[in-house]
């Protein structure tokens, strides 16, 4: 496997807003190693959500220059069920609502779509359900949670269990958490975040989207990245949280202006 | 907005698909001219060998149908009928019944095969004699309406044992003339409107429903409609009848051959409730609904109605449109029994340039009488569809109550959904509720759905699915699976 597990180049993506296009990200370089998790942080508005749907293949924004790989593959040539079948994951910060759709049966639907484009056995019923307890059980999440609509009346730390649910269930080798922290108390910050943890291996990867210092301090990041009008301004280990807690932004911004 | 030019993309291929029951039976038919006159009417009445009163009731609706005026009061648009130009009568040539498989018409059997009828159940359609035993497995009885004429009759005996007449109507007419003659046009009468008339004038055939006094009917009872012969306009007649105490569940599922010309099927449907008997009518129809380019499809004007003539009686409608290029229907109830009640589960979809006006009718009479309606429609590629229901309170339905939800989900930017509730309410003490939303498949579904691995195609699936899930689970589990199919079927290519 190569070293650069997630390598991204340049990378500039707009919207159309209306009649004029808003520039979001303006050349973003970001280099993810196989087994690393890294963290981004910065201000509102500084395209971090933007860079997770732009690699995860959101249709509303446009691509106008640089690259993307994941896995030697060009990350922005494939559908957003391809990428996802390569290993990508993306935990919403705003999970969407499904009325009607029982959770668990969306999720076996995930699972076998994603096991089936991976040249794997679908689950059936049973083996699924056996798993789907297992996990549920670790992320303290009742069964009845299983049997209510996809994300319909869930409360904010709920809908972040089921995303994590659904990382675990879909076995990714690259997950993005934008601002899964948002909205949880500080026991189901630690759930969530040994959701994530027990996950972390030589083939996993993970891009850690957060405002907060704090959910770095249960998701300990190898690299942290600081992005300001889009673009990474300023890395550096694990001890950047605290620095960016401790004096805010503004010492990265002048510097980048 | 990329994201939209996508959806209509896949609209746009939506219509591009052949459509799976299209096929066509070659068998011998024995066709009236085309035209409609009183000798028409009395050629149908003589070869089915009828009774001197239901030839007068014939005519009394002809008579009255030439004074009537097709109604334009729907949001439907088609080019004229022109009524002298169709096949007022086709059957398929009678002879003596078989004795096994192999007498019967081969291309007959194919039909069946292709319907994904189960042999041992064709064999029984067919009217083949199977040893005892086989019979009684399958839990489904099956009155097969091959063009108008009811080819044959299974599980006859299963039904017969209990005392339930499950029969074509044209034998009904033969064998139980004095439950016809006191029933049929009772609740939807000759002169009752212009489709009504002009079915009570030709009907061909149909099925006939009698379950008596505290009897469960031991199984489902199911029909299969099918349009065959070119040209030839469909007027079935059903009349279910369920006595005192007693219930039956009947599902008719509706497929046809694909054809050029417009096909005219004005079908009538009469349902009896008496006191605490209750009565689950389930359709699945996805007859041809004409090509992408809004070219050939049914035209289907039905007349569906049921009376809750007893006390605590109960209807309940069940349907599932996704076919004809025109569908005009509204399964209604008349709440007549004390405490009666009225129900209306549909979903309707509509694509290319199909369009539908479809909904239901509670009138309530009795006190303390209680309807609910939950309709809801998909509207993709430049389809048009309207739920128009009426819900009508009589004086004397004292603490009755209604509730009615219409939802609307669009997909795409060129089609149309409309709400049309009339509301009438002449007691004080009546309740009647009405809500209604209209939505769009979201792009935020979309991508969530896709992100997590589903194609395009499976997420649109998933969502509409969810989306009438609130009618699937009214229907009987053998066909809640059908619709499901048929509905992904119907929808498929509206995204991807």
């Amino acid at each position: 496997m190569s070293k650069q597990f997630v390598s991204i180049n340049g990378l500039c993506a707009r919207i159309d807003d209306g009649e004029a296009h808003k520039e979001i990200l303006r050349g973003v370089d970001l280099e993810i190693p196989a087994g690393e998790v890294h963290a981004i942080m910065g201000p509102n508005g500084s395209g971090k959500s933007t860079l997770s749907y732009v690699l995860a293949g959101r249709e509303d924004y446009e691509v106008t220059g640089g690259t993307a790989t994941f896995k030697g593959q060009d990350l922005l040539a494939l559908e957003p069920e391809e990428r996802a079948a390569l290993g990508l994951f993306l935990a919403f910060q705003t999970p969407v609502e499904l009325p009607g759709v029982n959770n668990a049966n969306f999720l076996r639907t995930a699972v076998n779509a994603v096991r089936r484009a991976r040249g794997m056995d679908e689950l059936d019923a049973v083996a699924f359900l056996k798993a789907v307890r297992k996990e549920t059980k670790h992320l303290s999440m009742s069964d009845e949670m299983l049997k209510r609509n996809v994300n319909v009346g869930f409360s904010g730390g709920e809908k972040k269990r089921n995303e994590v649910l659904q990382m675990r269930m879909l076995q990714p080798s690259f997950a993005i958490l934008d601002e899964t922290d948002s909205g949880l108390d500080i026991d189901a910050l630690r759930i969530v975040a040994e959701g994530v943890n027990s996950l972390r291996s030589p083939d996993f990867s993970a891009l850690v989207i957060t405002h907060h210092q704090r959910l770095l301090d249960y998701i300990v990041p190898d690299r942290i990245h600081v992005m300001a009008k889009g673009r990474i301004i300023h890395s550096g280990g694990p001890e950047l949280a605290r620095q960016l807690e401790a004096q805010g932004y503004a010492q990265f911004l002048s510097e980048a202006a | 907005m990329p994201a939209v030019a996508e959806t209509r993309k896949t609209v746009e291929t939506l219509g591009q698909n052949t459509y799976k029951w299209g096929f066509e039976t070659d068998i011998e038919m024995d066709i009236a001219p085309k035209g409609l006159n009183e000798d028409t009417i009395r050629l149908i009445s003589s070869r089915k060998n009828e009774p001197q009163w239901l030839l007068e009731w014939r005519l009394k609706a002809y008579r009255s149908w030439l004074e009537m005026r097709e109604p334009t009061w729907a949001k439907v648009h088609y080019p004229p009928i022109d009524y002298q130009d169709v096949h007022y009568y086709a059957a398929p040539r009678k002879k003596p019944g078989p004795k096994s498989l192999e007498e019967v018409d081969p291309e007959l059997l194919r039909t069946y095969e292709k319907l994904g009828i189960p042999l041992h159940e064709q064999a029984m359609l067919a009217g083949v004699e199977l040893p005892e035993g086989e019979e009684a497995r399958p839990p489904v009885a099956v009155d097969a309406v091959f063009d108008s004429v009811s080819v044959a009759t299974t599980f006859r005996k299963t039904l017969q044992e209990a005392g339930v007449i499950f029969c074509p109507i044209s034998e009904a007419v033969q064998e139980h003339p004095e439950l016809v003659r006191k029933y049929l046009g009772s609740v939807v009468p000759v002169t009752d409107n212009f489709y009504a008339a002009l079915n009570a004038a030709v009907f061909t055939d149909g099925s006939f429903v009698f379950v008596p006094k505290g009897v469960r009917c031991p199984m489902e009872l199911s029909t299969y409609f099918r349009i065959n012969a070119r040209n030839t306009g469909q007027f079935e007649r059903t009349l279910i009848i369920v006595e005192d105490g007693a219930s039956v569940s009947y599902l008719e599922g509706c497929t046809a051959p694909m054809r050029d010309e417009n096909q005219l099927h004005a079908a009538v449907v009469e349902l009896v409730a008496m006191e605490d008997a209750s009565i689950k009518y389930s359709t699945v129809q996805n007859w041809y609904p004409g090509d992408e380019n809004g070219k050939g499809g049914i035209y289907n004007f039905v007349t569906k109605r049921g009376a809750c003539r007893g006390a605590r009686s109960k209807i309940s409608w069940t349907q599932v449109e996704t076919g004809s290029a025109i569908t005009w229907k509204y399964p209604s109830c008349i709440l007549q029994g004390e405490g009666s009640v009225g129900e209306f589960y549909s979903v309707a979809v509509t694509n290319n340039h199909q369009q539908a006006d479809t909904g239901t009718k509670m009138i309530h009479i009795g006190r303390n009488t209680r309807s609910t309606i939950i309709a809801k429609t998909i509207s993709a590629g430049q389809s048009d569809s309207t739920y128009r229901g009426l819900v009508r309170m009589m004086p004397k339905a004292a603490g009755s109550r209604n509730f009615t939800q219409c939802d609307s989900l669009l997909i795409g930017d060129r089609c149309g959904a409309h709400t049309v509730p009339y509301i009438e309410n002449r007691n004080m003490s009546a309740r009647v509720e009405h809500e209604a939303t209209t939505s769009k498949i979201s792009e935020d579904q979309l991508f969530y759905c896709r992100q997590r691995g589903l194609s395009e195609e499976d997420a649109v699936g998933l969502i509409v699915n969810g989306f009438c899930k609130d009618v699937l689970k009214e229907l009987p589990m053998e066909f809640a699976v059908e619709a499901q199919k048929l509905l992904q079927i119907s929808l498929e290519g509206s995204v991807g």
